[in-house]
């Protein structure tokens, strides 16, 4: 039978021409107009990098419930390019969501929860999505899409009220959570974390001191914080519910940096 | 048995508007032995007769655990029961997965009805010939909930399904304004003389004809050594 050649692979018909039973691939197709150096699964992915991005959220909890804060600020790489970015989003009467990172990823995470909410006011039986629930929904969620090689470029911070515990969260884009008093997410770990610590290392907060102290947290944040803005929205969970005031601007006087002189 | 021509699938109507397959199911489930569940304020209790088949054979399982908070006692073919129950064990346990939280109870029932109700509308496939009752306990309190194959699911303050469950319900709706108040004891009592009076004048509850109480409570766990 030696005369059949090698059955698995044939020898082509015609020079650079097609196997028998094999397809004809054409000098010039698809595969060299390809972009070099993508497969399929680049172009499922979405955030490679993240484009408008936010900064900071900072999250602390006092004695009967927990105060969020964010700049309303989405940036285009160093471009201050979008001034009315929202990203505290009140999810039920007992959740409160913090968002930093990719803008759109959030956008697109925060109509999945919206519509989760609404699907269940349609059961009607009363129950409701609780922090903890969210928390760990949100973990998941996270970690199922870095396992993708996909992520979701997002810092989470959950804030609620469960049984009458005030509850803070947080989940990074790999799905990495803790829970903790204090939540600085981005520049902010690492410029309003110490200031958090500070205060409650003293004893529980009140809730006016909490909202004080956040407020001096983004004051901070924004005269260190490149990619900060003055104005910014705060959100208060207790027990009574959730309330997200309209942003405000913060007064900021930038002749004590007479020191800082450009050269 | 009740043969007639419109019986030969699920999907065909009789002239009277019934549909003589779903009802056939709904039979099936009440050649079971029986079960009666009843709830307090605290407590949800399941008690089910254990019916052997021979002197020497072993007893069918009536009691199936599905999560830490809810347990089903089954009447009717015990290879559908066993379909729905590891489907609600499925369901329990990616609701633990994704929301670190028990399933609640009404949710559960919701999904497996929805599940039920499939196959007594598709002519591939047959009514589920199983009923349930659904015992569990979650933020809102104690729960119990029927189904039945014709998909139709009741919640409950006592119920009791299977063969010769007419006299224990009887039982449960003549003291059904006690139950909320009972204690455990009191309320296992009460689910013990319903099961009773199932039975056959001349047997008695005992070692012979056993029985499997489980309860469920705010401590969690279905287990039975707060007797």
């Amino acid at each position: 039978m030696s005369f059949m050649g090698d059955l698995m692979n044939p020898a082509p018909l015609w020079h650079n021409g097609p196997s028998p039973g094999a397809f004809y691939s054409f000098p010039g197709n698809a595969t060299s107009l390809r972009p070099t150096g993508h497969t399929v699964q680049d172009f499922r992915a979405h955030s490679a990098t993240p484009i408008t991005t936010t900064t900071t959220v900072i999250g602390l909890r006092f004695d009967k419930g927990c105060v969020l804060a964010a700049d309303t600020l989405g940036s285009y790489g160093s471009l201050a390019r979008f001034r009315d970015c929202n990203r505290l989003q009140k999810v039920n009467d007992l959740t409160l969501l913090g968002a930093g990172g990719d803008y759109a990823d959030y956008q697109y995470l925060r109509d999945i929860i919206e519509q989760k909410i609404i699907d269940e006011q349609c059961i009607g039986d009363g129950l409701q999505l609780k922090p903890k629930s969210l928390h760990c929904w949100l973990t998941r969620v996270l970690y199922n899409k870095r396992s993708k090689m996909d992520p979701l470029w997002n810092n989470y911070v959950v804030a609620g009220v469960q049984d009458g515990e005030p509850f803070l969260g947080s989940v990074d884009k790999l799905g990495t959570a803790y829970e903790d008093a204090t939540i600085a997410t981005g520049l902010g770990a690492y410029m309003a974390t110490p200031l958090l610590r500070d205060a409650t290392e003293k004893g529980p907060l009140d809730e006016e001191s909490a909202k004080a102290l956040v407020r001096k947290c983004m004051e901070v944040l924004f005269y260190r914080d490149a990619r900060s803005f003055p104005r910014y929205q705060l959100g208060v969970v207790t027990s009574a519910g959730v309330t997200v005031e309209e942003p405000v601007e913060l007064k900021h006087d930038w002749s004590l940096a007479h020191m800082i002189h450009m050269k | 048995m009740f043969r007639n021509q419109y019986d030969s699938d699920v999907t065909v109507w009789s002239p009277q508007g019934r549909l003589h397959q779903v009802e056939y199911a709904m039979e099936a489930v009440k050649l079971g032995s029986a079960t009666v569940a009843l709830k307090s304020k605290q407590f949800a209790v399941l008690i089910a007769l254990k019916r052997a088949v021979s002197e020497l054979s072993a007893y069918q399982k009536k009691i199936i655990p599905i999560d830490e908070h809810i347990s089903i006692s089954i009447s009717g073919l015990t290879a559908d029961a066993r379909m729905l129950s590891r489907f609600m064990r499925t369901e329990c346990l990616n609701y633990r997965y994704a929301h670190d939280a028990p399933m609640p109870v009404g949710r559960l029932i919701g999904m497996v009805g929805n599940k039920m109700q499939i196959c007594t509308q598709r002519y591939d496939k047959r009514p589920l010939g199983v009923g349930l009752l659904v015992a569990g306990y979650d933020d809102q309190g104690p729960h119990i909930y029927q189904t039945c194959p014709s998909a139709n699911f009741f919640d409950c303050r006592a119920m009791a399904i299977g063969a010769r469950s007419q006299s224990a319900r009887t039982y449960l709706e003549k003291h059904l304004n006690t139950f909320m108040d009972c204690d455990l004891n009191d309320l296992v009592a009460h689910g013990l003389r319903a099961l009773r009076d199932t039975l056959p004048n001349e047997v008695d509850l005992n070692t012979k004809v056993i029985l499997k109480i489980i309860l469920l409570t705010s401590l969690g766990g279905w287990n039975a050594d707060l007797l």
